[in-house]
């Protein structure tokens, strides 16, 4: 076995190959099933093959008890997709991060994105006691430094460096918007190397924050990937629009779905998300898009395809 | 201070179900300044006592004093309890106190008429709010002077998360967001260059087991 640094040689998984080429990236999202079954992950797989460089395998999202991403991760893999792993710190205390990151590498999950979480009282166990021992720029941190380092939190060696591709997220609709840039800077210096933002409607202020990212130099520290997630309904845009903190949703998006037949909307919210990414395309400093289709995920190769997309590069050098 | 409320009359009356009489013990600290176990309180919960178990048709009788502290023994041992008069203490102070007075009353059975709540300040007549979960490893003159382990509803250090919003929590619109308040309060100290400091994560070795302290200095 060829060690380097405690580190077995191992390749760079997709996603880092091809944003590091330069090239456009394309991620999706599939949520894990709310019981025992690993079938259903390997349907999302099956739906998505050939159509994203990588998914993203929620961590019980929403507060909502559902399989979880380690073990979901694992099944796309052997399904041929590659995982984005996410973890949330409201489950999970150092101890438990640091231990599933080594476990995740060890499983073959290249792509690891860290995340406060949402919080408990949104889910299924409003009564559960959120953990959030440390935050979303700390695991950042943490992980970074063991891989870095080879150290762990605690300060002890790490026998066996992980060299997970650290994700995270970002809001540029969130308040106050003055710090949504130097909270990226955070995350640069915590150890992220890509980032997938809340979802983009609002067009004009996600470029306001992009030329803000721009004139701190981080689009050349970081891989963005702008979130897009296609409107299903009128209904679901409204309860974004008014309902969901830190999500801007501007009011001609809303006229535009009402001025089309109600069932044709679903093929609207599909012909936006495409046109969404092909402005998105244009940004400088833009190097992908997160494509999430919320228990929608048929809807994905369609909009894929839409913006131009297909084929996928392999992503290998 | 401690703050504290009192609990459903309903429950207390519950706990007292096998006491025919009970020594009703008040504090003249934190829970006498925000209104829940002073001897005002102490007056009022008595009077009500007694007139639900008359109408229970099971009178009671209740004794009622009120110390300095219950949360130190010399005051705790001025407690007029006595095995043969009182068949439980109902303690009208904070959690710490009504535990000392069971420490102190080996014999006796001891109460909780109230709930102890958090930590916190006074705003305004009537209105406390929480600001200090005592997690023992102080971060305040990082965060200009702003709690995000009490204010910030996940608690996080390095804020805000994507929740912020109008300056609310995403949690509940009641409760202001921890950290647009430390934000606008480092800009308004020209410190807002700070905020990219990342914060280290919070030492919990003195939060996760009972604490304890014993300082030399004083004896």
């Amino acid at each position: 076995m060829e060690i380097n640094q405690g580190t077995e040689v191992r390749k760079k998984g997709a996603l880092q190959g091809i944003l590091e080429q330069g090239r456009f990236a394309v991620t999706a999202e599939a949520g894990p099933p709310r019981g025992a079954r690993p079938e259903v992950m390997a349907h999302k797989a099956s739906i998505l093959k050939g159509f994203v460089d990588a998914c993203n395998v929620t961590d019980n999202q929403t507060s909502v008890v559902r399989m979880c991403s380690l073990a979901a991760s694992s099944i796309l893999l052997d399904h041929g997709i590659e995982p984005v792993m996410q973890m949330v710190c409201r489950d999970r205390n150092r101890i438990a991060a640091q231990s599933d990151a080594l476990g995740a590498y060890s499983l073959g999950i290249n792509n690891l994105l860290c995340l406060s979480g949402d919080h408990q009282s949104f889910g299924d166990h409003p009564m559960a006691k959120g953990v959030f021992d440390i935050d979303s720029i700390q695991l950042l941190a943490m992980i970074d430094r063991m891989q870095t380092e080879g150290r762990f939190s605690g300060g002890d060696e790490v026998q066996g460096r992980p060299a997970l591709f650290l994700g995270a997220a970002a809001n540029p609709f969130a308040d106050p918007f003055r710090i949504r840039v130097p909270r990226l800077a955070k995350k640069a210096a915590a150890g992220a190397r890509f980032i997938q933002t809340q979802c983009v409607f609002d067009v004009p202020r996600f470029e306001e924050w992009m030329q803000g990212v721009r004139e701190r130099g981080l689009h050349e520290k970081l891989f963005i990937l702008a979130g897009i997630t296609p409107i299903k309904s009128l209904k679901m845009a409204r309860y974004m629009a008014s309902k969901v903190p830190g999500m801007s949703v501007p009011q001609e998006l809303l006229d535009r779905l009402k001025g089309v037949e109600k069932k044709k909307r679903k093929t609207e919210g599909i012909k936006i998300a495409v046109e969404t990414i092909q402005k998105m395309m244009e940004i400088p400093g833009v190097s992908g898009v997160h494509i999430m289709a919320i228990e929608w995920e048929e809807a994905v190769p369609k909009i894929v395809e839409g913006a131009g997309l297909v084929p996928r590069p392999s992503g290998r050098a | 201070m401690i703050v504290a409320e009192q609990k459903p009359i309903q429950a207390i009356l519950a706990t007292l179900q096998g006491a025919d009489s009970v020594l009703l013990a008040g504090c003249r600290g934190c829970v006498t300044v925000c209104g829940a176990g002073g001897e005002k309180e102490v007056r009022v919960l008595a009077s009500l006592l007694k007139s639900a178990r008359n109408e229970q048709g099971r009178p009671i009788r209740v004794d009622t004093a009120v110390v300095e502290r219950q949360c130190e023994p010399e005051f705790v041992d001025e407690l007029p309890y006595s095995r043969d008069d009182h068949d439980a203490v109902l303690s009208m102070a904070c959690g710490a106190g009504v535990q000392l007075v069971a420490e102190r009353l080996q014999d006796a059975i001891v109460l909780p008429a109230l709930d102890t709540t958090f930590i916190g300040v006074s705003e305004g007549k009537g209105t406390w709010v929480e600001r200090c979960k005592a997690c023992g490893d102080c971060k305040l003159h990082l965060t200009a002077g702003i709690c995000p382990v009490t204010r910030c509803s996940k608690g996080l250090l390095n804020g805000p998360c994507g929740g912020s919003s109008n300056g609310a929590c995403e949690v509940d619109p009641s409760i202001p967001c921890a950290w647009q308040l430390i934000v606008d309060r480092l800009e308004r100290l020209g410190m807002l260059d700070r905020y990219e400091e990342i914060i280290m994560p919070a030492d919990w070795s003195e939060y996760g087991k009972p604490s304890s302290m014993d300082r030399g200095d004083i004896k």
